[in-house]
């Protein structure tokens, strides 16, 4: 790992009609880092990830990239026109890799038995780790990735992070994602960013959970999210341990709440 | 060549060889219109396509010239307008699509001097066909096969994802530039066989058809060729045997087709 940033935002800031929708961000990505951007809806998550994938225009601040940066992009869904028939071999030999390479990202992946599925077959989980495949084929520098877990189930989700953990150490690569699931984010990431257009707090899972500003901004949903994630799992007594200590500040945080 | 001399001498072959031209372009651009739900855009470029016409008369340039022109600004025009989202899509496509219709038949109508066959143009004609027209339509097909397989992989890409196609470095924004002119151009030459009016029927038909029985984007493609060559030589002998206007004599049986495929897949399938 060196410290060499792979992309540096300086004071970023993109607006909508005056409205800031990012606001003066910065933010340090190197190889090796897992971030991850969470926040309340509205916040600017997307826009953010979309101005580091050169999708949005930036109104004010800097963006700098290593040059010759490759970039894998895992997009929050592949909606598939029901009108265009394409095969999982197809879709992934047209990222221009040859097959054998795509081959090996789907067995990373966990899905090389679908290699001559239909995409529109694929359940939303299957579809994800697809995408996830995708963007693996091109050995990404970056890896960038828009609430990866969506529309997958809870255990699928634990193991979707943990793939993605494993694929940051044999890549060597960075990786940015939005994500709303704040107790799995807390065990698989090593820098949270709390986003309300501007970064109202970063740092580590287990330190950010007791941040004034953290509880401030997110305290209330978050308090709720991990609160309800806490109830439902509290009789189960494996997969999670590392998130132990972090949620537990979050959880007294939230009972001060209640009281 | 006395046989190729013989053939050309023919007004049913030549409308028979055009129409197998204009066939072989349909069979791919007529999937993008599909894949992209761009049915109303294509229709509204080819309602332009009598403004073309009209323009061309007007300042005397080649009609298929004028034709590429006029629709290949709309193109452009209309991709930048929709981009302000102050009208829907389809609103907006309405508009120009009749009124570009409206001011060709207005236009021509100021120019009694000039005899134009206007259902032949609206609909269609077997017998205008000229070897100039066929000289347009191979030209035409050669380039457009040329451009789909040189940029097959990014228009395919950015049709299938087009945020994942942009960060992989597809130009998109030149992609459709190309398939508006693409567009454009199978329009300008399909004009003589099917007539403005009907022109996206053949793009989207033998294109809908295949879909039935694809698994595969460049077999859908290979299908929706065969299925415009039947389309194309079934109307044409239609037309010819019974004195059916040509275009929607090629219309009623690309239709036919499709709903044979549809009706017995949907048999085999229950």
């Amino acid at each position: 790992m060196t410290d060499e940033a792979l992309l540096e935002l300086k004071q970023l800031t993109v607006r909508f009609d005056d409205r800031p929708v990012v606001d003066h961000v910065d933010l340090r990505v190197r190889r090796g880092d897992i971030i991850t951007i969470i926040g309340p809806n509205g916040a600017g998550k997307t826009t953010l990830i979309k101005a580091v994938l050169g999708l949005q225009p930036i109104s004010e601040g800097s963006l700098t990239m290593t040059p010759g940066l490759t970039i894998g992009y895992v997009p929050q869904h592949l909606t598939l026109e029901s009108t265009l028939p394409i095969s999982v071999k197809r879709f992934m030999l047209l990222s221009g890799r040859p097959q054998q390479a795509c081959r090996d990202a789907l067995a990373k992946t966990g899905v090389e038995h679908l290699f001559n599925a239909s995409v529109h077959h694929l359940s939303g989980g299957e579809k994800q780790r697809l995408l996830l495949a995708r963007a693996l084929a091109r050995r990404p520098d970056l890896l960038v990735l828009d609430e990866p877990a969506q529309g997958v189930d809870i255990n699928g989700q634990a193991a979707l992070y943990d793939l993605i953990r494993g694929l940051r150490d044999e890549l060597n690569c960075g990786v940015i994602m939005i994500s709303h699931d704040l107790h799995l984010v807390m065990a698989a990431t090593d820098r949270v960013i709390c986003l309300n257009q501007h970064i109202c707090c970063s740092g580590y899972p287990a330190d950010i959970s007791h941040d004034p500003a953290f509880i401030e901004t997110f305290g209330q949903p978050v308090a709720e999210s991990l609160a309800v994630y806490h109830h439902h799992h509290n009789h189960s007594h494996d997969l999670h341990g590392d998130v132990v200590s972090g949620e537990d500040g979050v959880h007294r945080e939230c009972s001060h709440a209640h009281h | 060549m006395p046989i190729i001399d013989a053939v050309l001498g023919d007004f049913f072959w030549r409308a028979l060889i055009g129409g197998l031209g204009v066939a072989l372009v349909a069979g791919p651009l007529g999937c993008f219109v599909v894949w992209r739900r761009m049915a109303y855009f294509g229709d509204t470029l080819a309602h332009s396509a009598l403004l073309g016409i009209a323009l061309s008369f007007l300042i005397s340039v080649p009609v298929n010239l004028g034709v590429i022109i006029t629709c290949v600004v709309l193109a452009v025009a209309l991709v930048l307008f929709s981009r302000s989202k102050t009208l829907a899509t389809d609103t907006l496509l309405g508009i120009l699509a009749h009124s570009a219709l409206a001011i060709g038949l207005v236009t021509l109508s100021f120019m009694p001097d000039i005899r134009v066959d206007l259902t032949g143009l609206l609909f269609g004609d077997l017998l205008a066909m000229s070897r100039h027209d066929l000289l347009w339509i191979y030209g035409g097909a050669a380039l457009i096969l040329g451009l789909l397989t040189v940029l097959w992989r990014g228009l395919l890409m950015s049709t299938i994802h087009e945020e994942l196609a942009r960060v992989e470095g597809v130009p998109v924004e030149r992609l459709r530039l190309a398939l508006m002119l693409m567009f454009s151009i199978v329009i300008a030459v399909a004009m003589k066989i099917v007539g403005v009016l009907l022109i996206t029927a053949l793009l989207i038909i033998p294109a809908a058809t295949a879909r039935r029985l694809a698994n595969n984007p460049e077999h859908m493609v290979g299908l929706a060729i065969v299925f415009g060559f039947i389309a194309v030589s079934g109307g044409l002998t239609l037309s010819w045997h019974f004195d059916t206007p040509a275009g929607p004599s090629v219309v009623v049986t690309a239709f036919s087709v499709f709903l044979l495929i549809y009706g017995s897949a949907r048999q085999a399938q229950s």
